[in-house]
């Protein structure tokens, strides 16, 4: 007999991949892993308001995300501070706020672990619907933008050109990611959500021609990576989160080596 | 506006950080006018392209475009990441036309109908620009804007790239504007060059310009002599298809030289 939970869990984590995976292309075409970095660290800081103020966890997690891809978006308009710097700062910054808030609630009985690696077993029937609604409302806005998100990610001034706002579907696309971020948190903890969106992505970089295909790719291979993550994560008690890493890692790895392989003979 | 006209600038300036772009230009294209800027570095040829196409606001003057206006655009040096995996194909259809039959068509216009599957980061400078030419005629404008065409582009793809956007004009109907800092080219083609240095310094059909006071006050004298005006030469050269195309004449002798 299978364990409801376990199901639940696999059920939801694919759930995740499913939506992670045309937002991790998009990170991994537009080089946005450190910013994506950023606003996962920022989810632990996000969990601390929710320990704070008593807000439901993944709606912390949701709006401070966004807050703080909005100062970012808004910071990297002066030009004095590189862009990647400001990242560094704004990442390293959350994360510690967050890690010195939740260390001083003193009723707060945290299991600071599970929400920077991630808990197969937090997976509860609310996070399912969440992952359900969350998931089909970010394909329906993402099938709408599509097109535009494409053009300005090939080119800003050309997006323009052709009527196309491109801060619009950023700011859009970023709103999105927090999303999948905050659904993902109990899954893979705060530290590791960016790799679950770009490995999969870059796993499939090499397989496909078009852009569309490398987003179908990155969805098989992030479900793969999930069900052979929380299977190993369920049977031998590791946490989740870098089960599924480094599930998706030794995927990566085969793609990688088989396509070396490929292109000696 | 007057009917036909597509685009009209008139006094339109920009200013970015206390700095004037460009300014106090005056520029009208109407349906099917081929019209060239010239310029050096820096002269601020991209902002009035920008003005123009509505990506920059004017800090002066105005900028009117006629209703429904339909725009192609060839950006200066777009670069695709390689982490993008993308076809000709695919990159076409980003410009929002799905018909097969345009697509095509499209392909065999810009002189590249075998590349339609080929992976956007195999192509060379020549077929890319083509690619990208191909995507702003998929949707068949009525104003093609082409900043710096043949950038990245050696000699003989350069003057065949100049030879098809000179076609197009006749293929598709469309009004053409064309950038170029290099001033050896100017299209015979070309009904009016603008030549720009912040602001417009002369203008006018290609010959007169090129023996203006301001444009050899600009350039100097050894500019003003190399001014090139391509003009058709029953020389050929091949295409990117193995066919033959023809080859247009340099004066200086470059690549206008007798095959036998």
């Amino acid at each position: 007999m299978i364990d409801p939970l376990f199901l639940q869990a696999i059920l939801g984590g694919c759930g995740i991949a499913l939506v992670a995976a045309p937002l991790g292309s998009v990170m991994v075409w537009r080089r946005l892993a450190y910013f994506g970095d950023t606003l996962s660290h920022s989810a632990l800081l996000g969990i601390a308001l929710s320990l704070v103020t008593g807000l439901f966890l993944t709606a912390a997690v949701f709006l401070t995300a966004v807050v703080v891809a909005l100062t970012l978006n808004g910071l990297r308009r002066m030009e004095q501070v590189s862009s990647d710097a400001l990242l560094g700062l704004l990442s390293h910054a959350s994360l510690a706020i967050g890690l010195v808030v939740i260390a001083l609630i003193p009723s707060a009985r945290v299991d600071l672990f599970a929400f920077l690696f991630g808990d197969i077993l937090s997976i509860d029937q609310t996070d399912l619907w969440i992952i359900g609604v969350g998931g089909a409302a970010v394909f329906a806005i993402l099938a709408v933008i599509w097109r535009s998100l494409l053009l300005a990610t090939l080119d800003r001034a050309l997006a323009e050109a052709e009527g196309v706002r491109p801060g619009l579907v950023e700011a859009i696309y970023t709103v999105l990611l927090a999303l999948v971020i905050a659904t993902a948190i109990k899954l893979v903890g705060a530290l590791l959500i960016t790799a679950l969106l770009i490995i999969p992505a870059v796993t499939a970089r090499s397989l496909a021609r078009t852009p569309e295909r490398m987003v179908f790719l990155a969805m098989l291979f992030g479900i793969a990576a999930v069900i052979v993550g929380l299977s190993a994560s369920y049977l031998i008690d590791i946490p989740s989160g870098p089960s599924i890493v480094v599930a998706a890692f030794i995927g990566f790895s085969v793609v990688f080596f088989y396509q070396l392989l490929l292109r000696r003979d | 506006m007057e009917p036909g006209v597509l685009v009209e600038l008139s006094h339109a300036g920009r200013r970015e950080n206390g700095q004037w772009l460009v300014r106090d230009v005056s520029l009208s294209i109407q349906r099917g006018e081929i019209v060239t800027l010239i310029g050096p570095n820096g002269s601020g040829k991209s902002t009035t392209v920008k003005l123009a196409l509505g990506i920059h606001r004017a800090t002066s003057g105005s900028v009117l475009r006629a209703r429904g206006l339909k725009v192609g655009y060839v950006p200066q040096s777009l670069a695709i990441d390689r982490s993008l995996p993308m076809t000709v194909w695919r990159l076409i259809r980003t410009s929002g036309e799905k018909n097969e039959d345009a697509i095509k068509e499209a392909l065999a216009a810009a002189g590249i109908a075998h590349l339609g599957h080929a992976d956007v980061h195999s192509l060379s400078g020549g077929e890319f620009q083509r690619a990208l030419i191909a995507r702003a005629i998929a949707r068949a404008p009525d104003l093609l804007v082409l900043d710096e065409p043949v950038q990245g582009v050696d000699f003989s793809g350069e003057i065949a790239l100049y030879e098809l956007i000179a076609s197009l004009r006749d293929r598709i109907g469309c009004a053409i504007l064309l950038v170029s800092h290099d001033l050896h080219v100017v299209m015979a083609k070309t009904d009016r060059v603008l030549c720009l240095n912040g602001h417009v310094c002369c203008e006018g059909e290609p010959q007169s310009v090129s023996v203006s006071p301001e444009y050899r006050a600009l350039f100097g004298p050894r500019g003003a002599e190399t001014l090139a005006i391509y003009e058709h030469h029953h020389d050929h050269d091949h295409g990117l298809d193995g066919g033959v195309e023809r080859l247009v004449h340099r004066p200086d002798g470059v690549g206008a030289h007798a095959h036998d």
